[in-house]
């Protein structure tokens, strides 16, 4: 496979990233090189999780073969190289999205998991009756279901900032929502299901005239360009690993040192104590009183090595690669007669959700299997996304830098059988 | 033509692409006494199935809703079908149907035009496309005021 390199990085200051070979970088991926019913596999499921690049893999092992212990409690050696390695992990992600401290950086589950800790802590204490939440219209399920069961428990209200139809959020609207019952902003950076970027910096600001906190679902961010949790100014931020290189089973809440202190813990048990008795208990400082129980070791040091990677892939070279294949997908895919792409906002990422007049998503997704070709296909956990737009699901190819323009080819020959079965 | 071309054709078989660009019996039924809906969490296939039954025969049958091509062929085939069948054969066709579609075998001289499905069993995440109007059908039977779904 040949690709056409002449995208430029859009401003090659000095200290630039690397020169960018795609196929330097598949080989990176040894996943990538399979066949899938005799075809060479195309994955464009990235939204849903991304492959995992082999120097994460070499650290899991490593790990295993090597370091394995219990962290914080052994005064043995493996115990001290394995409690060095998941500590160091978290200064990588500290310093990948800008923290200002490491222990703002809290290993968690899954964003999933991060958000139910904001929800569960914050939102319990802070949120009574009569009070607001305000999640967007384009919310993953994971961002609007842990604050319903809380408005539920405390009789508060749910408001939803609405979009227009090419999929942005009105901001207007937005203005128009906050009020001093009001306790907390929740919206997604990235929405998994249009591929909107939202002008997450304007509505921090925004919230913040008001003296409102913030929570940013970045699940889908993270992977496509650095983050700045400072200069966002957000209160909370929410990552999950398995969609940004990095092993499934690990994700990472950061929040800001100040409000993860003033709030209660999430779950009880070891490590998150400073002491127990059965009269009292004193919790451990930031970031272990969030951190019950033995964590996900090895996951979050495979975390720490994803995030190597990717900054050594470079920020330059991931925004230049997948914005090339962005265009070139959207401008090809327009092409198709029948075809129509769900969310057309302005700012996008890498995500493109199409449905095919006459067929449904579900039909699409099993003929471009067929060509090896994957692609997810549903709802995509964003049922009132689904709902706006008046469908029942949409198909969804979404891009990673290891992506090609061949591949896009491939997806463009699988639509036209589609559209040719069903004609 | 290649081996992926000729699964997707028993797929997609012409039968089936029929009746998913022209469902029959696609219609409410004023007439129905039993009612039930279905939904199908993994592609948000929605249906719903009415019924007519006098003295345990299926006097008339509808269906409406929105759905795959697979599952809208099979509650297009499901309601032409049934129309006329007792409780029994009825059981006799779901029981065959579901055998079908999962690739069990079983006994299909009664199957009719039904046997288009075959093709299913080839593809294990279409299966409860396919069984998604049957388990509906049941839960009108049954008249279970939950929503059937395939899970
Ligand atoms: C925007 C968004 N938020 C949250 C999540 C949840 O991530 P996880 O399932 O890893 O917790 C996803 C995953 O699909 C997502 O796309």
């Amino acid at each position: 496979m040949k690709t056409d390199q002449q995208i430029a990085p859009p401003d090659s200051s000095p200290g630039a990233d690397l020169e960018f070979d795609v196929e330097k970088i598949r080989e990176d991926f040894p996943i990538l090189k399979q066949k899938i019913y005799g075809k060479p596999l195309v994955y464009l499921d990235n939204a849903a999780t991304t492959q995992k690049p082999q120097v994460v893999m070499d650290t899991i092992h490593h790990y295993y073969v090597t370091d394995n212990a219990n962290i914080h409690r052994g005064v043995h050696c493996l115990s001290q190289r394995a409690t060095e390695a998941y500590e160091q992990a978290r200064v990588k992600v500290q310093r990948f999205i800008h923290a200002a401290e490491s222990r703002e950086i809290i290993f968690v589950r899954s964003a999933t998991e991060a958000i139910n800790l904001v929800a569960q802590t914050y939102g319990r204490k802070q949120v009574q009756a009569g009070d607001e939440v305000i999640v967007s219209a384009m919310e993953h399920h994971s961002n609007i279901v842990p604050w319903q069961m809380l408005c539920e428990e405390k009789g508060a209200t749910l408001r939803v900032i609405p979009m227009n139809d090419e999929g942005e959020l009105l901001l207007d609207e937005y203005e128009k929502l906050l009020n001093p019952r009001t306790r907390l902003v929740a919206v997604v950076h990235i929405s998994n299901a249009l591929g909107t970027i939202n002008p997450i910096q304007e509505i921090i600001e925004r919230a913040h005239q008001q003296d409102i906190p913030v929570l940013v679902d970045g699940a889908q961010a993270a992977p496509h360009f650095e983050v700045d949790v400072q200069a966002l100014d957000c209160d909370f931020y929410a990552v999950t690993g398995h969609k940004l290189y990095g092993p499934t089973g690990v994700g990472i809440l950061y929040g800001k040192a100040d409000l993860l202190d003033s709030m209660p813990p999430f779950q009880g048990g070891g490590e998150m104590i400073r002491s127990v008795t059965f009269e009292k208990t004193t919790y451990n400082v930031l970031p272990h009183k969030f951190e019950a129980g033995t964590p996900n070791i090895v996951g979050g040091i495979g975390l720490g090595a994803a995030v190597d990677y990717v900054s050594e892939v470079g920020w330059k070279n991931i925004a230049a690669q997948e914005r090339e294949l962005l265009l070139y997908a959207t401008q090809q895919l327009s092409a198709l007669s029948g075809l129509r792409i769900i969310g057309t906002a302005k700012e996008k990422a890498s995500i493109l959700s199409f449905v095919i007049e006459g067929v449904h998503a579900h039909d699409v997704g099993t003929i471009l299997d067929q060509e090896g070709i994957a692609v997810r296909t549903g709802h995509h956990c964003a049922q009132p996304v689904m709902d706006r737009f008046q469908i029942p699901a949409t198909a969804r190819a979404s891009f990673a830098f290891y992506n090609t323009r061949e591949e896009i080819d491939v997806l463009v020959k699988g639509i036209q059988r589609v559209i040719e079965v069903f004609k | 033509m290649s081996d992926e071309v000729s699964h997707l054709n028993d797929l997609y078989e012409e039968v089936i692409l029929d009746h998913c660009k022209n469902p029959r019996n696609f219609k409410a039924l004023p007439e129905a006494n039993r009612k039930a809906e279905g939904y199908n969490p993994l592609c948000g296939d929605k249906v719903t199935v009415y019924l007519k039954l006098e003295d345990e025969v299926v006097q008339d049958i509808s269906f409406e809703g929105i759905g795959c091509a697979i599952s809208t062929a099979a509650a297009s085939l499901m309601t032409e079908t049934l129309k006329g069948k007792n409780l029994t054969e009825v059981e006799t066709l779901f029981q065959g149907f579901h055998d079908l579609v999962t690739g069990k075998g079983g006994e299909t001289s009664q199957m009719g035009k039904l046997m288009v499905f075959h093709g299913v069993s080839e593809f294990p995440v279409r299966v409860k496309c396919a069984t998604l109007v049957w388990h509906t059908l049941q839960a009108a039977l049954q008249q279970t005021q939950e929503p059937a779904t395939t899970e």
